[in-house]
């Protein structure tokens, strides 16, 4: 196989993964497809447009500000918006997400401008590097790099804390995880925090590609985290992983196969593939995992 | 004073009563079975007095303090465990995850381990099965881990749903010499059965609820005694409108 190609559907599917994970984290606790999730990842590249042009922070503090600018969102949002509606039915939790949305698309649109503004990342991101005859952007290992790193905490969180067990136990048995004494507002804000966490991280990936961040970035990558975990299964952190590298593999494996008068078109195929997954395994690749118990 | 007072407690489930103002009383080291039949409300009330269904009038008082209306959460930190109805295991955890998520409430370290090293004395096969997935435990076993993941919050108060609900006769024989045995050791157990039979060989008191409501209380002589049980459980002509003759 190709290394170049290799290396790209692996930065890709690492990317992919990340933003896959972010969501299907928030949907297995409260069943709920949390669509202010791009915007968290929104909220990130402000953030490190922000601490930028107005903090002058350097590199890697404007890093650490977006991930926490994306952290701080997921949480408010949960406590201002989804916990006030959580024993309330699905429709006005998922309404609900919406409506966070849209308000903060608005809040960035007044407070910052409609226009795209771009984003400063370090020059070592799109510089070039050759490795075994492959020339491929720093950025491409990079994340790689840090998807080993975070899906490394994030399994050693999951597995070996409380907080993790308490969190895989409640996307089973939510009110049998409170019978256990779990808070229920502990677990539901965890994981919108660490939801929050990954739509951070993968911002700083997804904002270098374009280095440019403006009101709508966000609905892009809301919308391949929601195919990939789609295709991956929407019941199972792991099968938001997999999903997302499965996207990154079934894009690259179209980009260069698709002739170059139907590359425009890519997405369609990739909605296509996703309406097969839908008819033939709607369950998704990986099965089981989360029940559908919702929030009491 | 009673360690858990009941008073006139009404539930719903959405439009549906199911709780016509149910009263009852547990004191410390009893063992009080609640039978009736199916959708006699014995479950809704132990969801009541725990806090997982929001009462519609009535109060819970336990150890004194009122605990109506409190999050599960915070009952289970005031002493009140409860064994669901159907067990609820967590199926993709480990024995050793549940039970460790049964101490989350009250949790120290070393007395963690000396709780482990008890719950392995009560039931060996959880140690057998220490490190597998507590879904592919047998039904019998599962009641088991659901029990000892209660006892791990060392509750003043152990409330059971059903705990002989779709085991073998031999399994069931287990689980009530379990409970005589967690009695004799001082616990307090509040016991929903609807094996009446089997439940008032080992129980000290009983209330039976019938239609949401207290249709009778009494020790088990009493109980024995006045209610012809047979007709009321295995197919008295009344069995449905539960018109128990006294």
């Amino acid at each position: 196989m190709n290394l170049e190609f290799f290396i790209n559907t692996l930065s890709l599917g690492s990317l992919y993964a990340l933003l896959a994970l972010g969501l299907v984290l928030v949907y297995g606790i409260l069943k709920l497809v949390n669509f202010a999730y791009g915007e968290y990842i929104m909220i990130a590249g402000y953030g490190l447009y922000l601490s930028a042009t107005v903090l002058h922070a350097p590199w890697w503090a404007t890093m650490l500000l977006g991930v926490l600018a994306a952290v701080l969102t997921s949480y408010l949002t949960e406590l201002a918006a989804f916990r006030p509606v959580r024993s309330k039915s699905p429709m006005a939790l998922i309404v609900t997400s919406f409506a966070v949305s849209i308000f903060l698309q608005n809040v960035v649109l007044i407070m910052v401008s409609p226009r795209a503004r771009a984003v400063q990342l370090p020059a070592l991101f799109s510089q070039t590097i050759t490795i075994g005859g492959a020339t491929t952007p720093v950025r491409n290992l990079l994340v790689i790099g840090t998807t080993v790193i975070v899906l490394v905490l994030m399994s050693f969180l999951m597995k070996k804390t409380v907080l993790g067990m308490a969190m895989r136990a409640a996307a089973d048995k939510f009110t049998t995880t409170r019978l256990m004494g779990v808070p229920a507002n502990l677990v539901i804000s965890a994981a919108f925090i660490i939801s929050g966490f990954l739509a951070g991280i993968s911002s700083i990936f997804w904002i270098g590609r374009s280095a440019s961040v403006d009101p709508l970035t966000g609905s892009a990558p809301l919308l391949i985290a929601f195919i990939a975990t789609v295709m991956g299964g929407m019941h199972s952190p792991t099968g938001a992983v997999v999903g997302g590298f499965v996207y990154g593999l079934l894009f690259n494996v179209l980009s260069i196969t698709l002739p170059a008068s139907m590359i425009s078109y890519r997405d369609a195929f990739m909605f296509v593939i996703v309406v097969l997954f839908l008819l033939f395994r709607p369950e998704g690749i990986i099965r089981g995992g989360y029940t559908e118990e919702r929030v009491g | 004073m009673p360690m858990l007072t009941v008073e006139n407690l009404f539930a719903s489930y959405g439009a549906v009563r199911a709780l016509h103002g149910v009263s009852l009383e547990v004191n410390e080291g009893e063992l009080v079975a609640l039978l009736g039949v199916n959708g006699a409300g014995k479950s809704t009330t132990l969801k009541s007095i725990m806090g997982v269904l929001r009462p519609v009038k009535g109060t819970v008082t336990f150890l004194g303090q009122e605990i109506t209306n409190r999050k599960p959460e915070v009952i289970v930190k005031r002493g009140v465990s409860l064994v669901p109805e159907g067990r609820d295991i967590f199926g993709t955890l480990t024995v050793e995850e549940n039970l460790r998520l049964g101490a989350f409430s009250s949790y120290q370290r070393d007395r963690y381990k000396a709780d482990l090293k008890e719950m392995f004395e009560l039931f060996p096969i959880l140690e057998e099965r220490f490190t597998q997935a507590g879904g592919l435990l047998s039904g019998g076993e599962q009641q088991m881990l659901a029990i000892a993941r209660a006892l791990m919050a060392h509750p003043k108060l152990l409330m059971l749903d059903e705990p002989s609900l779709g085991l073998s006769p031999t399994m069931t024989d287990q689980i009530f010499t379990l409970i005589k045995g967690l009695r004799e050791r001082g616990s307090t157990i509040l016991l929903v059965e609807q094996n009446a039979e089997r439940a008032l060989e080992v129980v000290d008191r009983a209330y039976l609820l019938a239609n949401g409501a207290v249709e009778f209380a009494g020790t088990t002589e009493e109980l024995k005694r006045k209610v012809d049980i047979a007709n009321v459980y295995f197919g008295g002509e009344d069995a449905d409108s539960c018109e128990v003759s006294l």
